[in-house]
């Protein structure tokens, strides 16, 4: 991105001034390598988002953004309930892609006598890749209960402990969801997909607690250096890709009746209070639901693979939290608190101490932030503040974000290559397809380290603890 | 213009382009562009056809939705396809796809595609044929 249309607010906090149809600036999180790296369609994309209208202080982009649709990924926008718009595009066609760790009560030194057999055991386990089909079919009746009660559902099924609900975001049920709003279609790409992890960037890895950057913070979490997390990282799977994909062409035939001038249709909005901003409210709530229960049905599916190869192991919750939403929430803005919609696009919420949403017993640290990394670098835990509740409605960085594309990733790297080069650094690697792995390939992303450092500096979240991959079952 | 399909550069996706000589065949071509997004077109056989009917406000998204019927039938049928006819008529879009069930140890798919989106989305004449075009999410 050419720095010359940005305004330096510090050395990792940039402006966009607003120009044109922008109704507020943008403000970019990230360090001048970072920036001049990103594309300018993150620029652009930025722009668009400052120009819709009920838009609250500023269009934010997070240190790992990147060209998305409409919104950049890694993007945060918040609205006026009464005069604001929801956004498909500024959801995201997998609804509440999240990640969740797991704390496993080992060591790696339990693990490492085992590593080979626990890493197969979860492939065989968790059904992962394209094509892959789940052990749950849900009826009619079966869907709509899950689509509206969510992880809850899920523990209420077998899959899972109460307390997992405690720590998962909204208790692991979002509130308002609404099965009538999502239509047969979306429901039947779901039939056969519960507790699968998808492909692409999707994974479950076994990971080490590399360093400990915050004692407090980490001892609040249950995390110390050499113990054994697992994290599973994945979505609401063909239920929300649905979702977006009809609500998105419904939001730009019905543009022009909702008054709205669209700058670019891949921006394509409702008003909220409209009918169809509500509808899609009900239903991408729904598609939340989907996720969390499909993240929990996952995570009991692991214990299940750890019980029958390290039976010691405890696997409990750490958090779980969610990338792509829009959530009614409470912020400050000019001083006073408002009620607004916040869109989070490949964004993690990063609630700051003392939030009434995270959970009592690391409340006064600030919720976990879970950044995964690649198969072959770091993963990282943070902390959400108080000063990122103030700058950017307390939101941080998702992940590495990718730097080259899945074409350019391909013609680089040869996925048995580097599945032969990660296991010579002890990283196990079980993959459906050569060719994903390529496409996956670390150096295809950013520096996540990068990333996370700027997301520290710039005060949205501070690193608590660094994890390294020990084996991990791609999607 | 022979019908033909390419890939371009979108940093978290992909995006398709397929040329043909009439915007029906430019659509046919982005089709055999998605499924290679996958997995290599030539490696997925025709053993059955499924009729593909859509219907849009204009020939950009007409390209999307049809993308997305395509999408839908490769997600519920867990299929893969690799020859498409399309016929378009004002804004509807009748066709036929022809492929086969996924098989992970022939096909090796690189990833699942989750929606075609409307950036990049773009229909247009270029030289002497038609040009179709959009990223597609994965």
């Amino acid at each position: 991105m050419d720095l010359k249309h940005l305004e330096p607010m510090s050395d990792y906090v940039w402006r966009l001034p607003p120009t044109g149809p922008m109704r507020v600036p943008g403000i970019l999180f990230a360090d001048v390598e970072l920036i001049r790296d990103m594309d300018d369609k993150v620029r652009e994309q930025l722009a668009g988002v400052a120009a819709l209208p009920g838009i609250q202080t500023a269009a934010y982009a997070m240190p790992d953004a990147h060209w998305g649709y409409g919104f950049p990924i890694g993007g945060v926008a918040a609205f006026d309930p009464e005069e604001g718009v929801i956004s498909g595009g500024g959801v995201g066609f997998d609804i509440s892609c999240g990640v969740r760790t797991l704390t496993t009560g080992l060591t790696v030194d339990d693990i490492r006598p085992v590593a080979n057999a626990l890493a197969a055991a979860l492939a065989r386990t968790v059904p992962a890749g394209v094509g892959s089909r789940g052990h749950i079919v849900l009826d009619h009746a079966e869907m709509d209960a899950m689509l509206r009660g969510g992880a809850r559902w899920a523990v209420e099924q077998g899959y899972g402990r109460a307390d997992d609900l405690a720590r998962t975001e909204e208790h692991g049920c979002m509130a308002g969801a609404d099965p009538g709003a999502v239509s047969d279609r979306a429901k039947r790409r779901q039939e056969a997909e519960m507790g699968t992890l998808g492909s692409g960037n999707h994974y479950l890895e076994v990971q080490a607690v590399a360093e400990i950057f915050d004692p407090e913070a980490a001892s609040a979490y249950g995390l110390k250096a050499g113990d054994v997390v697992v994290s599973i990282h994945c979505g609401s799977r063909g239920l929300g890709h649905q979702i977006g994909t009809e609500f998105l062409k419904e939001m730009v035939e019905q543009a022009p009746a909702h008054g709205l001038a669209l700058p670019d249709r891949e921006l394509a909005s409702a008003p909220i209070r409209s009918e169809l901003g509500q509808r899609y409210l009900g239903a991408m709530r729904a598609g939340i639901n989907c996720a969390l229960a499909n993240r929990q049905i996952i995570t009991e599916l692991v214990r299940g693979a750890f019980a029958r190869v390290v039976p010691q192991a405890d696997l409990a919750l750490l958090y779980d939290v969610s990338h792509n939403t829009c959530k009614e929430e409470t912020h400050t803005v000019d001083g006073e608190e408002k009620r607004l919609f916040v869109h989070r696009k490949g964004a993690t919420r990063a609630y700051g101490p003392g939030h009434g949403a995270i959970p009592e017993v690391f409340r006064t640290v600030g919720q976990p932030v879970l950044i995964g990394g690649t198969m072959g670098t770091a993963s990282y835990i943070l902390a959400g503040t108080g000063h990122g509740m103030e700058v950017a409605f307390g939101s941080a960085c998702h992940g590495a974000g990718r730097r080259m594309s899945r074409t350019q990733a391909r013609k680089r790297w040869r996925g048995r290559e580097l599945v032969d080069g990660l296991a010579g650094r002890g990283i196990i690697i079980h993959a459906p397809s050569m060719r994903g792995v390529a496409e996956e390939a670390p150096d295809a992303y950013k520096d996540v380290t990068q990333v996370v450092d700027a997301s520290d500096h710039a005060g949205l979240a501070r690193k608590v603890a660094r994890l390294r991959p020990l084996a991990c079952v791609k999607g | 213009m022979t019908r033909h399909w390419e890939h371009f550069s979108h940093q978290a996706d992909v995006g398709i382009r397929g040329y043909g000589g009439t915007v029906g065949e430019a659509f046919q071509a982005a089709a055999e562009g998605m499924t290679a997004v996958v997995t290599d077109p030539g490696s997925v056989n025709p053993e059955f056809t499924i009729p593909i009917t859509c219907h849009a406000a204009d020939p950009e998204l007409l390209l999307a939705a049809f993308l997305n019927a395509v999408i839908y039938e490769m997600a519920t049928r867990n299929a893969l396809f690799s020859r498409f006819s399309v016929t378009i008529e004002g804004a509807s879009l009748h066709g036929e796809a022809a492929g086969e069930s996924v098989d992970p140890a022939r096909h090796h798919p690189a990833v699942e595609v989750k929606g075609a989106t409307y950036t990049a989305l773009k229909v247009a004449r270029e030289g002497d044929g038609w040009v179709a075009q959009c990223v597609v999410d994965v």
